[in-house]
C-alpha cells in the first residue's frame, strides 16, 4: 500500500511538473510567437480541418523562411500548438479554453467552419485573445459585436449574390425567376439570406424556395418542382453532398435551367466525380489560383497553388488559401503594431488593409473581410471529357466568358 | 402550403412514383431490421452504418474501375461475414439479456464503425456512377433515373429470393422456429447459436445490397447512416414485428407519404410529418389495443 502511495505522489508530482513547463513554453517566448488553433483532424470536418492545418503551415513555413516578423527591431518566428477538436464544438470551446488558460497562448487562429468557431469565439472575446480565422463565414459571428474576431474571408451572405446580379445582368436589368433549395443549417441559411436581399434589391421573383432537412440525401421532389415552374436560376447550397446530390439528379432527371449556381463544388470536386454531367455548374468561390491578387510572401495564386501541390501533394481548395492568408494577416498586425501587446495588436488587426495572394483584406467593424468579393467559376470541360473551373464573375478576373443559359439535356 | 402539385396533376405520378422507389429500397434495409428484431430481439442502431459500408465497397469497386452494379453481388457476400464477426465479437454477448443493452451495444458499434470508416476512407462525400441513363414517362413530364428503377428491381429480387429461402431451406426454418420460440427450438435441436449468428450476418448482407444501391442512386459519407436506421426502424414500427409484406407496403407508402408532404407542406416538414404520422399510428394501435383488453375482460 505505502509503495503504491508513494508511487502516486511521484507521477502525479511529474505530471503536475511536466504541465508547468508546458506554460512556460508558450506566448512569446525567445524569438518564437506561439499561436493556438484547434482544427478538426479527425470527424466529419477532417478533410476541410486537414486543408486548413496545410494551409496554416504553408503561411508559417513561407514567413519564417522568409525572415519571419519584425517586431521592436528582433525577428521572431511563428509556431502553431494544434489541437485536434474533433468536428465537435463542445471541444473546440473547451480546446480554446486550454489553449488560453493551461498553454498560455495569446494569438490564436481559427477552426474549420462556422459552427466551431461560433463555439470558440466567446471563449477568445472572454479573454481578450485575438483571432483570425478563416473558415467561419457565417453572418451570425459579424453581428454579436465581437472586437477580438477578423475573419479574412467574405461573409456567407455574399456567396451566390454574384451570381443573382450577373443573372439580372444577362435578363437586360430585369428581375429573374430564382428557384433555391438550401439545406437548413447556419451557413446554407446565412447565404439563403444573402440570396433574398439580392432578389429584393433586383426586384426578382423566388418561385421556389425549399429547405432540405440535413439528413436528406434526394432532391427528386424540388427538381421535379423546378422542371414545372421553370426558373431561370436555381440556387443549391447543402455543403459537398448538397452540391453532389443536385448534379447527379438533374443530369438523371434532364433537368434544363438557364443558370445553375452552387457552394461547395471544391469540395466536392464536382468534375472529378462527376465528369461532364457538372458542366456549366456555376460554383460560388473564395478564392481561385487564376485570379491576379498579389503578395510578396506568395507571389499571385498560380505560384500558390504550384508551391502548395509540391509541398502536400494535391492542389490547394480555397480553404488552405485563406488559411494561409490569416497567418499574413497576423504578421502584417504585429508588425504595425510593434509590439504584443493583445490590445495593441487586436487595434492593428482592425485598421489591416493590405493585398495577399488570397485577395484584399480590410475588416468592417463586426470582423469580416469586406473588401474581397466572391468570384463565381464556371465547370466547362472540352471535348475529351476533361473538366476544369474557369472563372466567369465578377468580370473584372473573369478568364473565360460565362456560358449562358445552360444548353438543354436534349442538345447535349 | 403549395399547391403546385393540384394544379399540374402530373407531379402527382411523378411524386408517387418517386416514393414507390425510394421506399422499396428503405424497404429492404428494414426488411433486415424486422428479421433480426423478430428473431433475436435486437435493434441494431448499426443498421444505417452497416448500409454505408456495404456502399463503400461498392464505390472501391467503381474505383478500380469494375461497374458498381456488380456491388450488390460482392457487397452482400463481404457483409455477410462482417455480420458473422460483428456477431462473434459482441452480439452474442447481449442477445438474451434485454432490450436497452442490446441498443447500447449496437449504438457503441454504431460510433465504432462511424469513426473507422471516417479513418479509412476519409470524411469526402463520395459515390458510384453507374452510368445508366433515364427513363422519360408521358410525354417526358415523368422522369425516373433508371439508377432507382434498378435499385428498385434489385431490392425486390432479393426480398423475394430471402422469403423463398426462409420457406424452404433447412436454416430459413430454425431462424423461423427460433423467431417463434428459441427455447423451444433448442430443446427440438435447433442451434440456436449458429441461428442467431446466421441471421445476423444474413442482415448484414442486406444492408450491403441496399448500401451498394445507395451509392448509385444517392451519395455515401461515413456519418450518413444514422437516418437509414431511424428510416427503417419507422417502417418496421408501422409494419408491425414479423409482418414481411406488411414491411414492404410500409416502406413504400412511407416513402409516397413522404414526397406528397415535400410537395404539398414544403420541403421542410417532410421528415416531421413522416414522424407525426409515426405518432398517429402508435396512438391508433394503441387505442385499438386498449379496446380489444376490455373485450377480454
Amino acid at each position: 500500500m505505502k509503495i503504491k502511495n508513494i508511487l502516486i505522489t511521484f507521477v502525479s508530482a511529474i505530471a503536475i511538473l511536466f504541465s508547468t513547463s508546458v506554460v512556460s513554453f508558450a506566448k512569446v517566448v525567445g524569438d518564437k510567437i506561439v499561436l493556438g488553433a484547434a482544427v478538426s483532424l479527425t470527424g466529419k470536418y477532417s478533410s476541410n480541418g486537414v486543408h486548413t492545418q496545410n494551409g496554416y503551415n504553408m503561411a508559417v513555413e513561407r514567413i519564417n523562411s522568409m525572415g519571419g516578423v519584425k517586431v521592436g527591431g528582433k525577428t521572431y518566428k511563428f509556431d502553431i500548438i494544434y489541437y485536434d477538436d474533433e468536428s465537435n464544438p463542445k471541444r473546440a470551446a473547451q480546446l480554446a479554453e486550454r489553449l488560453i488558460s493551461q498553454d498560455g497562448v495569446e494569438f490564436m487562429l481559427g477552426p474549420y467552419s462556422s459552427g466551431l468557431t461560433k463555439a470558440m469565439a466567446p471563449v477568445t472575446e472572454k479573454y481578450g485573445v485575438p483571432m483570425v480565422e478563416a473558415n467561419g463565414a457565417s453572418r451570425s459571428l459579424f453581428t454579436k459585436g465581437y472586437k477580438y474576431l477578423f475573419a479574412v474571408l467574405a461573409p456567407a451572405n455574399l456567396y451566390l449574390d454574384v451570381a443573382i446580379r450577373t443573372a439580372v445582368e444577362l435578363n437586360g436589368g430585369k428581375g429573374v425567376k430564382i428557384a433555391q433549395a438550401f439545406e437548413q443549417d447556419a451557413f446554407s441559411q446565412d447565404v439563403r439570406l444573402g440570396i433574398l436581399d439580392a432578389a429584393k434589391d433586383t426586384g426578382s421573383e423566388i418561385v421556389i424556395d425549399d429547405k432540405l432537412p440535413k439528413e436528406l440525401n434526394d432532391m427528386a421532389a424540388t427538381l421535379a418542382k423546378v422542371k414545372a415552374v421553370k426558373p431561370d436560376v436555381l440556387v443549391v447550397s447543402g455543403h459537398t453532398k448538397g452540391a453532389l446530390t443536385a448534379i447527379r439528379q438533374i443530369a438523371e432527371m434532364k433537368v434544363d435551367v438557364p443558370m445553375l449556381a452552387m457552394t461547395h463544388c471544391d469540395a466536392a470536386k464536382l468534375s472529378k466525380q462527376h465528369g461532364k454531367n457538372s458542366q456549366y455548374a456555376l460554383c460560388a468561390s473564395q478564392w481561385h489560383k487564376t485570379l491576379t491578387y498579389k503578395d510578396k510572401w506568395f507571389k499571385d495564386g498560380m505560384t500558390y497553388d504550384a508551391d502548395f501541390t509540391k509541398m502536400f501533394g494535391y492542389a490547394p481548395p480555397y480553404q488552405a488559401a485563406e488559411s494561409s492568408a490569416a497567418l499574413l494577416v497576423f504578421k502584417d498586425a504585429f508588425e504595425r503594431a510593434n509590439s504584443f501587446d493583445q490590445k495593441k495588436v487586436r487595434d492593428a488587426l482592425a485598421a489591416t488593409d493590405m493585398q495577399t495572394f488570397y485577395g484584399n483584406i480590410k475588416f468592417a467593424p463586426g470582423g469580416q473581410n469586406v473588401s474581397k468579393p466572391m468570384v463565381l467559376f464556371q465547370v466547362i470541360c472540352d471535348s475529351s471529357g476533361k473538366c476544369e473551373n474557369k472563372v466567369v464573375a465578377p468580370l473584372k478576373w473573369a478568364s473565360a466568358k460565362l456560358i449562358h443559359p445552360i444548353p438543354k439535356w436534349s442538345e447535349r | 402550403m403549395d399547391l403546385l402539385i393540384f394544379q399540374a396533376p402530373i407531379l402527382m405520378v411523378q411524386a408517387s412514383m418517386d416514393g414507390i422507389l425510394l421506399g422499396i429500397l428503405f424497404a429492404l434495409i428494414a426488411y433486415g431490421m424486422a428479421l433480426q428484431w423478430g428473431v433475436m430481439n435486437i435493434i441494431n442502431i448499426a443498421q444505417g452504418d452497416l448500409v454505408i459500408l456495404g456502399g463503400y465497397i461498392a464505390y472501391f469497386m467503381y474505383l478500380y474501375g469494375i461497374h458498381p452494379a456488380w456491388g450488390v453481388i460482392v457487397s452482400p457476400i463481404i457483409m455477410y461475414f462482417v455480420g458473422i464477426g460483428i456477431y462473434k465479437l459482441v452480439i452474442n454477448k447481449v442477445v438474451d439479456r434485454d432490450l436497452f443493452i442490446s441498443i447500447l451495444a449496437t449504438f457503441g458499434i454504431s460510433i465504432l464503425f462511424m469513426q473507422l470508416m471516417n479513418f479509412a476512407f476519409g470524411a469526402d462525400v463520395v459515390l458510384a456512377n453507374s452510368g445508366y441513363g433515364t427513363t422519360m414517362l408521358f410525354d417526358s413530364s415523368v422522369v425516373l433515373p433508371n439508377s432507382k428503377i434498378f435499385a428498385a428491381i434489385i431490392s425486390i429480387i432479393f426480398a423475394i429470393g430471402l422469403v423463398i429461402y426462409m420457406k424452404k431451406s433447412k436454416l430459413g426454418r430454425a431462424i423461423r422456429a427460433t423467431a417463434q420460440n428459441a427455447r423451444a427450438a433448442k430443446i427440438l435441436g435447433v442451434d440456436t447459436e449458429k441461428v442467431y449468428a446466421a441471421t445476423f450476418g444474413i442482415n448484414a448482407a442486406l444492408c450491403g445490397v441496399a448500401g451498394a444501391l445507395i451509392s448509385i442512386t444517392f451519395t455515401i459519407h461515413p456519418y450518413m447512416g444514422l437516418p437509414y436506421t431511424i428510416r427503417s426502424f419507422m417502417i418496421v414500427i408501422v409494419a408491425g414485428l414479423g409482418n414481411l409484406p406488411g414491411v414492404a407496403i410500409s416502406g413504400m407508402g412511407l416513402g409516397v407519404f413522404e414526397e406528397f408532404a415535400d410537395y404539398i407542406l414544403g420541403t421542410e416538414f417532410r421528415i416531421g410529418s413522416v414522424f407525426l404520422l409515426l405518432v398517429l399510428i402508435l396512438v391508433y394501435r394503441r387505442f385499438k389495443l386498449s379496446k380489444k383488453r376490455e373485450y377480454l375482460k
